[in-house]
């Protein structure tokens, strides 16, 4: 019984990870590359633009998730015509999840060296062979484990979610642990959360370092 | 390029005497890269990086820069296919004017005038195979076509053998070879060279130097370099300008430059490559004849091996040799000697005027007893 429980819980956890999280990599890595190349000096500087833009990032970020999450009530109604269950949570946790992802790509392309920008300008690439042919493979490695920490990050605010009614692992420690004192299911889930947790570091770790030829 | 169309330009200067095939007389209708009243100052910063340069840089030839870290030097090289924009004055390439270029010409020059990096400058996740083939998959050129030219320029820089490897495997040497081979893919005219040897051990840097004489050779390339090793200038350059806080203060064939230098700035520079007293009589060197007994050291330059006996005959006195020797500068040989005259105090001038007639250049290092 408690097992189905459980084993429903991880799905509803993994779904919502999992989209949000897909969303931020397609969302998250235009707007890295919007955010280096528009910056002055960049190859699309467009300053006006990535002062916009950064101030835009830089307030989602500063919310913490929870309030976010009930800021966006309104708007997640909105989007996915209700404000329970595990799709209700996908849309503050993409929110979120995007400029945080952003930033973490970002750091990783402003580390590629100019050096190689510049010899692709002297070998005659255009600006958008240099985001698809330099910019983005050079820094894969770095948006690879950028997205790794976004997927641990998500985990953790997923649960949060499940706190306030959006299913998943979270909302069943809440429920059984929290409010009914019940501390078998409370450690079998902090036993999963760490597994799914230590899988995805070492999966990522992995995929980073194989992809990593410097 | 042909002799009778340099002929032709009017007011054209005389050949020099010892002219080998490859010493251009100036022409400008052969200036393969030409810089007019050319001048670039940063934004924010109050002096010019560059000023006022103007030069030819003619077709064939190879083409030094040199000059203090900070001089210009890279400004300069980097005007020549845009990764630098003019503040001042024109760029002409093949006689056209690069100023106006939208990003579609610049395109197309860049595929014209290749370029290697002090720093390599390749790309780390790409194997050397994928490095040399990049600039050709940008331009959009077909596979087997592709496949064809990168085999041919690797095997051109000898690194068939590594062309699955990446880019930190190989020694600095190799990386630079991928980089030649990357700039040559586009069977470009020209070829900047930024420091391209900087990096690497002296025995590298000697193959590489071959590697580029033999491109130029046989390509045919033009070939604009900055180095601050005046052995790379006196062993593959026709050609130096010397730039000092973003101006030419010398220009001219390396033999020449090298055999006369006029400029404190490039004295400095070639002090590694001149003859040096031995330090001990550099301990003893005076600035002034102490007694009837001194003897004035000079330091000669002269083109061609030094006729000894010419020069015991025109200096007259008890001439000793002090330190020299003979170096050769592409086809040139300039012989440059350090030796201490005995005369007599008061005829210092008469023997320098006697000794330039031997010599070209002629300098006072001081007296000894
Ligand atoms: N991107 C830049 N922005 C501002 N100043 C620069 C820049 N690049 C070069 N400079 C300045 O221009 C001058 C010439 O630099 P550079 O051409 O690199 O000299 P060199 O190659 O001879 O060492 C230096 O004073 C340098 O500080
Ligand atoms: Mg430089």
């Amino acid at each position: 019984m408690w097992f189905d429980r459980l084993l429903q819980g991880l799905l509803d956890t993994l779904l919502m990870v999992g989209v949000s999280s897909l969303i931020a990599l397609l969302a998250g890595v235009p707007m890295a590359v919007l955010l280096v190349t528009s910056d002055k000096g960049g190859i699309f500087a467009a300053p006006t633009l990535n002062r916009v833009l950064g101030a835009f990032v830089n307030l989602f970020r500063s919310i913490p998730f929870l309030i976010l999450m009930v800021a966006l009530i309104p708007f997640t109604r909105m989007v996915v015509g209700t404000t329970y269950g595990v799709w209700a949570a996908v849309v503050p946790l993409t929110i979120a999840a995007t400029p945080f992802f952003a930033r973490i790509a970002e750091v990783s392309l402003r580390e590629v060296d100019h050096g190689l920008v510049e010899a692709a300008q002297a070998m005659g690439c255009r600006r958008w062979h240099i985001v698809w042919h330099v910019l983005l493979p050079e820094a894969l490695p770095g948006i690879v484990g950028g997205f790794t920490i976004t997927l641990v990050t998500l985990i953790n605010s997923s649960a949060m979610a499940g706190a306030i009614g959006a299913g998943g692992l979270g909302d069943i420690a809440y429920r059984y642990g929290y409010q009914r004192f019940d501390s078998q299911i409370m450690l079998t889930v902090i036993a999963m959360l760490v597994a799914l947790v230590a899988l995805i570091q070492l999966g990522g770790d992995r995929l980073a370092r194989g992809l990593n030829k410097r | 390029m042909s002799q009778t169309s340099a002929l032709k330009v009017p007011g054209a200067a005389p050949l020099p005497l010892q002219a080998e095939p490859l010493t251009l007389r100036p022409n400008v209708n052969d200036a393969h890269v030409r810089f007019i009243g050319l001048g670039k100052t940063y934004p924010g910063q109050a002096q010019p990086a560059l000023q006022g340069i103007d030069l030819n840089i003619r077709r064939g030839e190879i083409f030094g820069i040199i000059g203090r870290s900070g001089a210009g030097k890279s400004s300069l090289l980097r005007t020549i296919n845009r990764l630098e924009q003019p503040s001042h004055g024109r760029v002409l390439v093949d006689q056209v004017d690069i100023g106006g270029f939208d990003e579609d010409q610049l395109v197309n020059l860049r595929r014209s005038i290749g370029m290697i990096f002090q720093h390599f400058n390749l790309m780390s996740a790409k194997t050397v195979w994928q490095n040399v083939e990049l600039p050709l998959k940008v331009a959009g050129v077909a596979k087997a076509e592709r496949q064809r030219k990168v085999r041919a320029l690797l095997q051109l820089v000898g690194l068939e053998e590594k062309h699955q490897v990446y880019p930190a495997q190989l020694s600095g040497g190799q990386k630079q070879r991928v980089g030649i081979a990357r700039a040559l893919v586009h069977d470009p005219r020209i070829l900047l060279c930024d420091e391209a040897t900087s990096a690497l051990d002296p025995e590298t840097t000697a193959s590489i130097l071959e590697l580029l004489r033999d491109i130029n050779r046989r390509l045919g390339l033009t070939i604009v370099l900055i180095t601050h090793e005046m052995a790379v200038i006196r062993d593959i350059c026709h050609q130096v300008v010397v730039l000092d806080r973003g101006q030419v203060v010398e220009q001219g064939e390396v033999w020449r430059v090298f055999g006369a230098a006029r400029h404190a700035v490039t004295r400095t520079l070639l002090a590694p490559l001149q003859p040096r007293l031995p330090d001990a009589l550099t301990g003893r060197l005076q600035a002034s004849p102490a007694s009837r007994d001194s003897a004035v050291v000079l330091k000669l330059t002269v083109p061609g091996e030094p006729d000894l006996t010419a020069l015991f005959n025109t200096l007259g006195g008890s001439v000793r040799l002090l330190q020299g020797g003979v170096q050769a500068i592409g086809e040139h040989a300039l012989g440059q000697l350090i030796v201490s005259v005995q005369h007599s105090p008061h005829a210092t001038g008469p023997l320098l005027e006697r000794a330039r007639r031997w010599a070209e250049d002629v300098e006072v290092l001081g007296y000894v007893v």
